[in-house]
């Protein structure tokens, strides 16, 4: 597969004596959407957390975009900085900072995590709320955002530090089929960008329909 | 064995009767054993009507002797001057006595409100105890009398030599008077303590410069402190009195004929001999009550400008300004010690919810240690405890106890409000490249602050509340300052509600505040 932007290898991960991961090999290529499916318990949010730095596994390696994280040690402070601004992600329950207006949400890491001015930051932070149709919202808080608006909030906070490599938890989960098609639109609108998007979902429709590749996860291993 | 049935009384007391309230027996053999007053209702109901009537009377045993004592050898019986008197009187009444443990400076209250038939226990008779309640015959003469450190004997010979120094004494009494009128005539510093031993063990130690106290009391501390001089000269005069209720002066008149007895048989020489405190002033003074003479109240402080014999108005404008000076203390001491509580609270809290295990077992260890011991324990250990290691000014030491106190528990605050914001946001914040501490103190803080908040507010008018525990570090503050304008006035009335008045001029606006500056940072609902 040719410019493989995110790799897994036999990654395993454990909680207790519980075995979560038993070996997830998995390579994406730039401007793939991957959906990782299976049932729950599978694998498929740790795996996602693991790439993005939120969960030590025990071993095997993940590469993102050139960052190598080995499993088995608590990732290294320079690598994680590094990690960061390879991979973003969006959670399942969007997880928006609830003291900030959503257009706060999306400047927040700009201004505080890579150093953009506040104006700057403000109008790109516009830009891409204005380009997921949640303009009008940039002054409202998270709890008085819908489903749908929240998500796409969290989306917009996710891209405004622009990472090559995007996740995202259950996106379908709380949306209603005509918000499920706007998303799906969404996302192919990131794909015509070349960003990768990795997308955990339980929804066959939404990934036949718009995932570039299925892969699916049982009792923690690609099948 | 008896022993154990002693024991066996105390916590038959503890358990039937009212937390304060206890009560000796006088039983053939003289020994008096503490039971509790419902313990000995229920006693008095199965014995009906052969049951002696009891003499209830009211004293502090934390006084000591000479007054009233736990004896050292036995602690369930009381020993002490007071405590024959009130034998002699109960005797010549043909009454049981029976010892209400109430505290010094609430016995006039008890005694007006009829817990106690009769309070006895060094008081002092003062124009104000005459006008509003029913005192005995002087039984005592005292003289007020200067104590200063062995070094300064020859230069602190008077009051007049006390500009600009510290002079301690007990508050609500006749020296606290002497003393505030000397403030303000010859420009000394009066420093009010709720006991006459720590005035002594300051002195010697350097935090005042002079005592000023009654001669039984100073000459009593004298045997357990060296390093101070009682000097000769006589400041003012006074005399101990038992005192009753206004409405009680037919009981009044009986011991006032029982008092005149005793001081004609040599009755009251033989107890006052006995616990040492009788002099040449005695004789004279029974002398004069015997022949009738008037004895006025105290002798060298004019006491024509009394707030007991002004009228209300007047008494109420006179200590308003004290009060307001108070005031000011309370509010000055309350702000310093919570900003102070919340600073180490946010450290403490910060440590428990991300330091390593050592610093979470030691910042807990700290909480629960504070937590679990009375925050009026912690104030003497810090200003008393502490004294021979660390010399704290007073407000100093009330400022650091009260704010070490209310640390502990902001912190268990703020880690409960820290704990509440949601993991999933200090993931996604984790992700998006803020670091451990920009996660901390742009997502997770801002939002624990504003859950926080209210039980702030709760806890910041409790401390104004709470404030009022210092003064037994001798900081004069609102409470200690109505207290002493009601023990001089003999009403809660009016410095009662002043004082109320001010708390809730202080409270209600800081509740106000926070109830705007939660309106304003609470986000807006859907």
């Amino acid at each position: 597969m040719s410019d493989v932007v995110l790799r897994t290898e036999r990654v395993h991960l454990s909680r207790g004596r519980r075995p979560i991961l038993t070996g997830v090999t998995l390579d994406v290529a730039r401007g793939e959407l991957v959906a990782l499916m299976g049932p729950s318990g599978s694998g498929k949010t740790t795996i996602l957390r693991a790439i993005a730095g939120l969960e030590r596994f025990d071993t095997g390696t993940i590469v993102v975009d050139g960052v190598p994280l080995a499993g088995g040690a608590p990732i290294p402070p320079p690598t994680l900085r590094q990690l960061r601004r390879k991979v973003g992600m969006v959670f399942q329950f969007h997880c928006l900072f609830e003291h900030l207006s959503a257009l706060s949400n999306v400047c927040l890491a700009p201004v505080h995590a890579h150093g953009v001015a506040p104006a700057a930051a403000a109008t790109r932070g516009r830009e891409l709320l204005a380009a997921f149709g949640v303009e009008h919202r940039a002054d409202a808080y998270p709890r008085q955002l819908s489903g749908g608006e929240a998500q796409r909030v969290a989306i917009a906070r996710a891209l405004a530090v622009d990472p090559p490599v995007l996740l995202m938890d259950e996106p379908t989960a709380s949306l209603d089929p005509d918000r499920r098609e706007e998303l799906g639109e969404l996302l192919q609108g990131l794909l015509r960008q070349r960003r990768t998007l990795v997308v955990s979902t339980h929804d066959e429709e939404f990934a036949r329909a718009f995932a570039t590749r299925i892969v699916r996860l049982k009792d923690g291993v690609v099948v | 064995m008896r022993r154990l049935s002693h024991v066996i009384a105390v916590i038959v007391a503890i358990l039937v009767g009212p937390a304060n309230a206890g009560h000796y027996v006088l039983k053939e053999d003289h020994a008096r054993s503490y039971v509790g007053s419902g313990f000995s209702r229920a006693l008095s109901t199965a014995a009906a009507t052969q049951a002696p009537q009891v003499l209830r009377w009211a004293g502090d045993p934390e006084g000591g002797a000479p007054f009233v004592e736990a004896n050292p050898a036995r602690p369930d019986q009381l020993v002490g001057f007071d405590v024959e008197i009130a034998d002699l009187l109960a005797a010549g009444l043909r009454r049981t006595p029976e010892f209400l443990n109430i505290r010094f400076d609430s016995i006039d209250q008890s005694v007006a409100r009829g817990d106690a038939d009769i309070g006895l226990s060094g008081i002092e008779d003062t124009p104000a105890r005459r006008a509003t309640m029913a005192v005995t015959l002087p039984y005592y003469e005292f003289r007020e009398v200067l104590s200063v450190r062995d070094g300064d004997a020859a230069r602190f010979g008077s009051l007049a030599d006390l500009r600009g120094k510290r002079v301690a004494t007990l508050a609500g009494t006749i020296a606290y008077e002497i003393l505030v009128r000397a403030e303000r005539d010859i420009g000394l510093r009066a420093v009010s303590y709720d006991d006459d031993v720590h005035p002594y063990s300051d002195l010697v130690i350097g935090r005042v410069d002079a005592v000023l106290l009654d001669n039984v009391l100073a000459e009593r501390r004298q045997r357990s402190v060296k390093g101070f001089t009682i000097q000769p000269q006589t400041i003012a005069v006074g005399h101990y009195v038992g005192l009753l209720s206004a409405a009680n002066i037919p009981l009044r008149d009986a011991m006032d004929n029982i008092l005149r007895t005793a001081m004609g048989d040599g009755t009251l020489e033989r107890i006052l001999r006995k616990w040492r405190v009788w002099n040449d002033d005695q004789p004279r003074l029974y002398q004069r009550l015997l022949a009738g003479e008037p004895v006025p109240p105290i002798t060298g402080l004019d006491t024509s400008v009394s707030v007991a014999t002004m009228s209300k108005w007047d008494a109420t404008r006179s200590y308003l300004p004290s009060l307001l000076q108070a005031s000011v203390v309370t509010i000055v001491l309350s702000c310093l010690s919570m900003g102070l509580a919340i600073a180490l609270g946010v450290l403490i809290a910060t440590g428990r919810v991300y330091g390593d295990r050592l610093t979470r077992m030691a910042l807990l260890g700290y909480v629960e240690l504070i937590r679990g011991t009375p925050i009026l324990l912690q104030l003497f250990v810090l200003y008393y405890g502490l004294a021979a290691a660390v010399r704290l000014p007073a407000f100093i030491a009330a400022l650091l106890g009260l704010a070490l106190n209310y640390a502990a528990y902001e912190s268990e605050i703020y880690r409960g409000a820290l704990e509440a914001i949601p993991v999933g946001q200090l993931e996604a914040a984790r992700t998006l490249g803020l670091s451990e501490r920009q996660v901390l103190t742009l997502v997770r803080a801002p939002q624990a602050f504003r859950l926080a908040l209210a039980p702030m507010t709760n806890d910041f008018v409790a401390m104004l509340k709470d404030s009022s525990l210092v003064s037994v570090l001798t900081v004069l503050e609102l409470t200690k300052q109505t207290q002493i304008f009601a023990t001089n006035l003999g009403s809660w009335v009016i410095p009662g509600t002043l004082c109320a008045g001010l708390y809730l001029a202080m409270s209600l606006p800081l509740a106000a505040a926070a109830r705007r500056l939660e309106r304003r940072w609470k986000t807006p609902a859907p």
